[in-house]
């Protein structure tokens, strides 16, 4: 283990491991918060700012508490925690599993609200045409709400890919830096500075801030075009 | 229409409040005019001993020693890089000497205080017999998780690296071994459960919190390398008269007394 620090190379495990933890996210998120997004934008219940607050909390909680509920709630100590280790056959902690969890917790409010704020945007004489002409709901839905929505859709996937692969608090605590299972990009970074590796370091904090623009840039350029090209206005 | 508007004064009052109630109340600053503060960087292992070191000194002296632990590694990473610290407590030796070699550190008050114990730990409610099954415990199925310092900054977490390798151990549970940020995080991965076992320093699994928390093998002195713990004064210390101070009052009988109840070795005896 000493030994390989002293060879200074990219960890590129760190690199698949975190590029896979960020795409898993961003899938479950957009398919886990669009039924959200759809409840709170047209949802007549006059409490739901509540479930919205819920929603954003993750954006004011630090990643430490977030990282300390998943550790100690979720552990064999709690019964939450032994329920999920009788379905599982081991605690949320140090594994990929833990970290998507951690994660779609800690980005659900960079998917639900960009989707929520879309799905407000449509114009709802569309939607009430739509049923007017005998369409279901779920119908309308897929052929007016939904691909009137694709920019927001791609922004809220694009921001929670980005919020998890940034992610480090959660991780720092509930990973176990555990190479190829836990230990991302953001805490092999840290690992490095902490044993004063400064040029592995900066090779692999250039690498990521260079990968995110790429991806970043790839997805703004094609919602600019989805913008240009879609049916709004 | 009149909805927003509410909504936006609302809000605009709010931040006034708070705006307020900042000018309000002092803003944080260093430390006071009067009373200067030491600030010392401590190893984690030190987290109970030193506090407690601390207090008694403050009550005797008026000067308030403010801590912050982490790896040795870790911290000698911020020293390096001008972290306000007077003094810097290490869980070894080199870091200590790494930073008199860099100029970050006052060679001439280079001092052994501790030398630290390592030991293997499990929870009390563990079905785990550490007591007489030792380092072999580790090879039960039920130990699923393994938690150690991390050997990149953690000199605890290259002990247990070491100790691991002397029983002939650490092929076989490599892959179980988690790695906490220091030996505290370490420690907190077993104390809540989710590892089932873990190297912490002694002083960890015997300070007066952990009573009753968890049961404890001590590796025996020769499976590792020794953990003698160095402290020094930094170079770019502002009070480097009452970092010396404090480093005599450390070379006192009552705090030998207490550095031996929380588990360490004292190096004269």
């Amino acid at each position: 283990m000493i030994a390989a620090k002293m060879i200074m190379a990219i960890d590129w495990q760190a690199f698949r491991l975190t590029l896979q933890l960020a795409v898993t996210v961003s899938a479950i998120l957009l398919l886990l918060g669009l039924p959200i997004a759809h409840w709170i934008a047209f949802s007549p219940w006059p409490w739901k700012f509540l479930v919205e607050a819920v929603v954003a909390l993750p954006i004011v909680l630090p990643p430490t508490v977030l990282g300390f509920y998943l550790l100690v709630a979720l552990g064999p100590r709690s019964p939450l925690g032994r329920w999920w280790i009788a379905l599982t056959g081991h605690t949320l902690a140090f594994t990929f599993g833990g970290l998507v969890i951690g994660s779609i917790l800690y980005s659900l409010p960079f998917a639900v609200q960009p989707f929520a704020a879309s799905f407000s945007a449509v114009d709802r004489k569309l939607i009430a045409a739509s049923a007017t002409l005998g369409a279901s709901p779920l119908r309308s839905f897929f052929s007016i709400t939904l691909p009137l929505s694709i920019p927001g859709l791609i922004t809220g996937a694009a921001l929670s890919f980005a919020h998890t692969m940034g992610e480090f608090g959660v991780v720092l605590m509930v990973g176990g830096n555990i190479p190829g299972v836990t230990r991302t990009v953001s805490i092999d970074i840290f690992d490095r500075v902490q044993a004063s590796d400064y040029a592995t370091a900066n090779e692999t904090a250039l690498l990521l801030l260079a990968l995110s623009f790429a991806v970043l840039a790839l997805v703004y350029g094609l919602n600019r075009k989805a913008w240009v090209i879609g049916p709004v206005k | 229409m009149r909805r927003t508007t509410l909504a936006v004064k609302f809000i605009f009052s709010t931040f006034l409040a708070v705006c307020v109630f900042l000018s309000a109340t002092p803003a944080p600053t260093q430390e006071t005019k009067s009373a200067p503060a030491l600030v010392v960087a401590a190893a984690a292992d030190l987290s109970a001993a030193l506090q407690e070191i601390a207090d008694r000194y403050e009550k005797k002296t008026g000067v308030p020693v403010k801590l912050s632990f982490g790896a040795s590694g870790a911290l000698t990473q911020q020293i390096q890089n001008g972290a306000p610290f007077d003094l810097f407590f290490s869980a070894d030796m080199d870091y200590p000497r790494q930073l008199i070699a860099a100029g970050d550190a006052d060679g001439a008050s280079l001092y052994q205080y501790a030398v630290g114990k390592l030991v293997l730990w499990v929870p009390a409610d563990s079905p785990l017999d550490v007591e007489h099954g030792r380092m072999n415990v580790l090879l039960d199925p039920s130990v699923k998780k393994i938690a150690i310092g991390n050997p990149q900054h953690a000199p605890y977490g290259r002990a247990a690296v070491a100790a691991l390798k002397h029983a002939g151990l650490y092929d076989q549970v490599a892959d179980r071994l988690v790695l906490g940020e220091n030996i505290a995080q370490a420690a907190q991965f077993v104390e809540s459960g989710n590892a089932q076992a873990g190297f912490v320093a002694l002083a960890h699994a015997a300070a007066p919190a952990m009573k009753g928390k968890g049961k404890y093998w001590e590796v025996p002195a020769d499976f590792y390398p020794p953990l003698a713990q160095g402290v020094a004064v930094l170079s770019h210390s502002q009070h480097k008269k009452e970092a010396a101070e404090f480093l005599e009052y450390f070379k006192t009988n009552e705090v030998a007394e207490l550095l031996r109840k929380y588990g360490f070795t004292l190096p004269q005896q």
